[in-house]
């Protein structure tokens, strides 16, 4: 499994009211260095791709077809790298707190487990 | 004459538009479930008012990708007369059967109120029979009618004469003042190239019985019907029903 962060902003010539309207709270909270404010959407995407490449690819193609409107909105993304060495890091705490909640009834597990310590 | 009126998630005009179809004289009004493909011989398409799929993403954005949406491009691009009004522009934006995009209003206002705006179009097939430079009074409804296009665009929409309705005062002055969104050029219609494919902001089911405080809406659905059959682009048809290039 791999994370895509994906932002979708407004062009740099569409107008932004909601912006401005930040922008401008911003300024009355004291917040005087506030030049410019833009809002735009963030989305967090958890894909199946079998490379970083086909990963990226397909979140390509996702922003084109439907994410971002490319007549208002641009867009720009990153898709994590180390989801794979996180995921696996993940199975492995998974699989040890599984043989641990499951080590009275689990028989294979168990024996898996002193298998492996008698081994090593 | 046949009116298919798409009913997506979300839809909430469509009611009131077969409603205000069946008392046009002629006029026959069907729903069309957005997971159809079947136009079930529709000779006009409308896309109503609402909020389709909740306006999630952008207003439109999911609507585009339905199956009677992939109807309705092919319907369009044979040349099938299809109206899209508020929520319906906005899908035709995005389906790209139009151009441009519609965004946040500029004032961060949801605007319910009636709005004058001119007709620059008197011989569009849904406009036959207003005079180009008539004021209509249409009721607007909506937080996301600001049209913006890049600049290129916009001049090939004025160069073709493509803006059939724009924002403008009680005497037809067309300026910001009168501009409830922001619209680039106060535009409130538009038409594809062609001209059978139709956007606007303003809601002509929502004055189309004189109870309801004015018939200008009543209007279009007449121009339509008075349209002849041949320039509505019946299927294999390639008659431009409008002489833009």
């Amino acid at each position: 499994m791999r994370t895509a962060r994906v932002l979708v902003t407004p062009k740099p010539v569409i107008n932004d009211p909601q912006g401005a309207t930040v922008k401008q709270a911003l300024n009355s909270l004291g917040f005087a260095g506030v030049e410019e404010v833009r809002i735009g959407k963030y989305l967090e995407i958890q894909l199946q791709a079998s490379s970083d490449a086909e990963a990226r690819s397909e979140v390509e193609q996702m922003c084109r077809k439907l994410l971002a409107n490319r007549v208002i909105e641009d867009f720009r993304f990153d898709v994590d790298p180390a989801a794979e060495a996180d995921d696996a890091g993940e199975a492995v705490a998974d699989a040890a707190a599984a043989g641990d909640a499951n080590a009275d009834k689990g028989p294979k597990a168990a024996k898996g487990a002193r298998g492996g310590s008698g081994e090593g | 004459m046949r009116f298919g009126v798409v009913v997506f998630p979300g839809t909430w005009s469509d009611r009131d538009m077969r409603l205000a179809l069946s008392g046009v004289e002629g006029a026959e009004a069907i729903p069309l479930w957005h997971k159809e493909r079947d136009l079930q011989g529709a000779d006009c398409v409308i896309l109503p008012g609402g909020f389709s799929y909740g306006d999630y993403l952008r207003t439109g954005a999911i609507a585009r990708f339905s199956p009677v949406l992939e109807s309705v491009v092919e319907f369009a691009a044979q040349g099938g007369l299809v109206l899209g009004s508020c929520n319906g522009f906005q899908v035709l934006c995005e389906a790209g059967l139009l151009p441009g995009a519609l965004v946040r209003n500029a004032n961060l206002e949801f605007r319910c109120q009636w709005q004058h705006m001119v007709c620059e179009r008197g011989d569009t097939p849904f406009t036959h029979g207003i005079h180009t430079g008539q004021v209509l009074r249409m009721p607007i409804s909506h937080g996301e009618g600001n049209y913006v296009a890049d600049p290129a665009t916009l001049s090939r929409l004025e160069q073709n004469r493509q803006v059939v309705f724009r924002y403008c005062d009680s005497g037809g002055l067309v300026d910001a003042e009168a501009n409830p969104n922001g619209s680039q050029h106060n535009i409130a219609g538009i038409v594809n190239e062609r001209g059978n494919v139709l956007g606007m902001m303003p809601h002509p089911e929502r004055c189309a019985d004189a109870d309801l405080g004015g018939l200008d809406g009543l209007r279009l659905f007449e121009a339509i019907l008075r349209t002849p059959a041949g320039a509505r682009g019946a299927a294999g048809s390639s008659a431009a029903p409008l002489g833009v290039a």
